[in-house]
């Protein structure tokens, strides 16, 4: 019996003194770590893709707090972190809109592309673009050896059945590895609520871009997409038609009148006209100023009226008007 | 001078011979994991050294002067742990106060030290091999020079493979232990010494 008192007994002196020891220790010892740091690291997803430029997750909660680095900077946290974080800190949540990965090439499919040769070396795009210029006859399409989909930390990016990448814009958190991972710079990250793109990145001239494009869509740069942009968003650059997406506002015009059809407006059969509802229109006539094709008639203190005919379903005078009184229909 | 020749003998034996990572396969949680950096290995040695000499130190303490003399060998086990976790935890948090770079760098790991086979084994080992006090001291001292020897090594040669070309298959861990293995092949070749 008394065995059993010793054992329980020196055991239990023995943690006593353990206990009292460590104890003592962590208050001699206390360091003071900001317990934000550590509620932060919980919101944030934790996969390391490094889009906020910083080293891993917990690197970026750290900076957040110890050196107000900003707190949108998380790309697959997307909104929902930034708001967490924001409440965290108690600071007003700047959101910014979400980017996707847009592929600038509508080659690099299985019965798209025209070959130079039939490609059998390592199956990177690093490596096929550098024999030759790349297996494809275009110089500046996609080499189709999938080093985006590779990239790819969040399975967003798929093969449809004709070896097409399609990039799934509900998984895209615009991190950026593929734009990196691309060695012909064919992605972009564009935000998500732009829907028209120049889906080709051929710097040849018309004729030549026309006959190596296996897909028949390539710009050939003939400037009718500039002259019809009514924002003036579209530019020239060496043989190829870029779009600022800075002052693009997806009215389509640009696609409508490409030749070849390198210009992609997924939206052209669901784009509505703009209406003005009468009775809340106070004649203020700022939306026919802004309004980029002169649809918009009427005059000061009077109610103004939109011409089907002209209108192009850009939004521009839905959002600036101050009644809120325009709709799209 | 028997003495020396003595510990001599039990240095080479701790460090080479009966290294406790490739050759009794002790703590090896801790020589995959926290062998990717060299500077991280050497913190982790220093640590595992520091734990061991300690825990050697006060577990001979616990064991000749209070389950001995009570009949209380059958606590060993858990009495050593008890002393272990209870170091481990001292030196975490006094790590934490004066080398910040280090916990850093250590990071969960230290903690893992406290359920370590490797320092619990070379706490039993002292008492089965019936060395006196010193002797368990400087037996728990190689012990973890032996270990901080073979993860620097280790380190060294990851450090290595990561700027090297390896199959992408066999990237990280795999080839990480496929060098374990041959490490271990190596440390064999101590086995043959005449001590």
């Amino acid at each position: 019996m008394s065995i059993i008192l010793y054992s329980i007994a020196t055991l239990g002196i023995l943690g006593l003194i353990y206990g009292i020891g460590l104890a003592f220790a962590s208050k001699k010892f206390h360091v003071e770590v900001d317990p934000k740091i550590e509620e932060i690291n919980e919101v944030l997803p934790g996969v390391n893709c490094g889009a906020c430029g910083l080293p891993g997750c917990s690197a970026y909660a750290e900076a957040i707090v110890t050196r107000n680095e900003e707190i949108n900077k998380c790309a697959p946290g997307g909104d929902a972190a930034v708001k967490v974080i924001a409440k965290i800190l108690g600071i007003k949540a700047s959101t910014k809109e979400r980017q996707i990965a847009v592929i600038h090439c509508q080659s690099g499919g299985y019965d798209n592309t025209f070959l130079r040769y039939n490609y059998q070396g390592i199956c990177t795009c690093k490596a096929a673009v550098l024999i030759t210029q790349g297996p494809n006859l275009c110089n500046y399409g996609c080499v189709f050896q999938n080093d985006c989909i590779a990239a790819c930390k969040f399975d967003a990016i798929h093969l449809d059945k004709n070896g097409m990448r399609i990039i799934d814009k509900e998984k895209c958190t615009g991190c950026g590895a593929c734009v990196k991972a691309c060695p012909r710079n064919l992605i972009e990250l564009v935000p998500i609520s732009k829907q028209v793109h120049i889906l080709c990145s051929s710097h040849d001239k018309g004729a030549e871009a026309k006959k190596r494009c296996g897909n028949k869509t390539a710009c050939i740069g003939c400037g009718l997409c500039v002259k019809k942009c009514p924002v003036e968003a579209i530019e020239m650059q060496d043989n190829l038609a870029v779009i600022d997406y800075e002052k693009c506002v997806s009215c389509g015009q640009c696609a409508s009148v490409c030749p070849t059809k390198s210009i992609v407006d997924p939206i052209a059969e669901k784009r509505g006209t703009a209406f003005i509802i009468e009775e809340n229109c106070i004649g203020c006539t700022i939306c026919k100023k802004k309004c980029p094709v002169d649809a918009i008639e009427g005059e000061v203190k009077k109610v103004h009226k939109v011409d089907p005919e002209k209108c192009i379903g850009c939004e521009i005078c839905v959002n600036v008007c101050p009644k809120k009184t325009i709709e799209i229909r | 001078m028997e003495f020396v020749s003595k510990i001599f003998a039990m240095a080479i034996v701790a460090i080479f011979v009966q290294n406790f990572v490739l050759m009794r396969f002790l703590g090896l949680c801790p020589y995959i994991g926290v062998s990717k950096k060299l500077d991280s290995a050497l913190g982790m040695g220093m640590a595992v050294i520091f734990v061991m000499t300690m825990a050697s130190t006060f577990t001979w303490l616990i064991q000749s002067y209070l389950l001995v003399p009570l009949k209380l060998e059958f606590l060993q086990t858990i009495a050593f742990i008890l002393t272990i976790a209870s170091l481990v935890q001292l030196v975490e948090i006094i790590i934490q106060k004066t080398a910040p770079a280090l916990y850093k760098a250590l990071g969960m790991f230290l903690p893992l030290i406290t359920t370590n086979c490797a320092v619990l084994g070379v706490a039993i080992l002292n008492i089965n091999e019936e060395y006196s006090f010193i002797e368990a001291i400087l037996n728990g001292f190689f012990a973890g020079l032996g270990f901080t020897l073979v993860l620097i090594l280790m380190a060294g040669i990851r450090e290595k493979l990561d700027k090297s070309e390896i199959p992408a298959s066999m990237k990280g861990m795999p080839i990480a232990m496929i060098v374990a293995g041959c490490m271990a092949l190596a440390f064999l070749g101590f086995s043959g010494l005449k001590i």
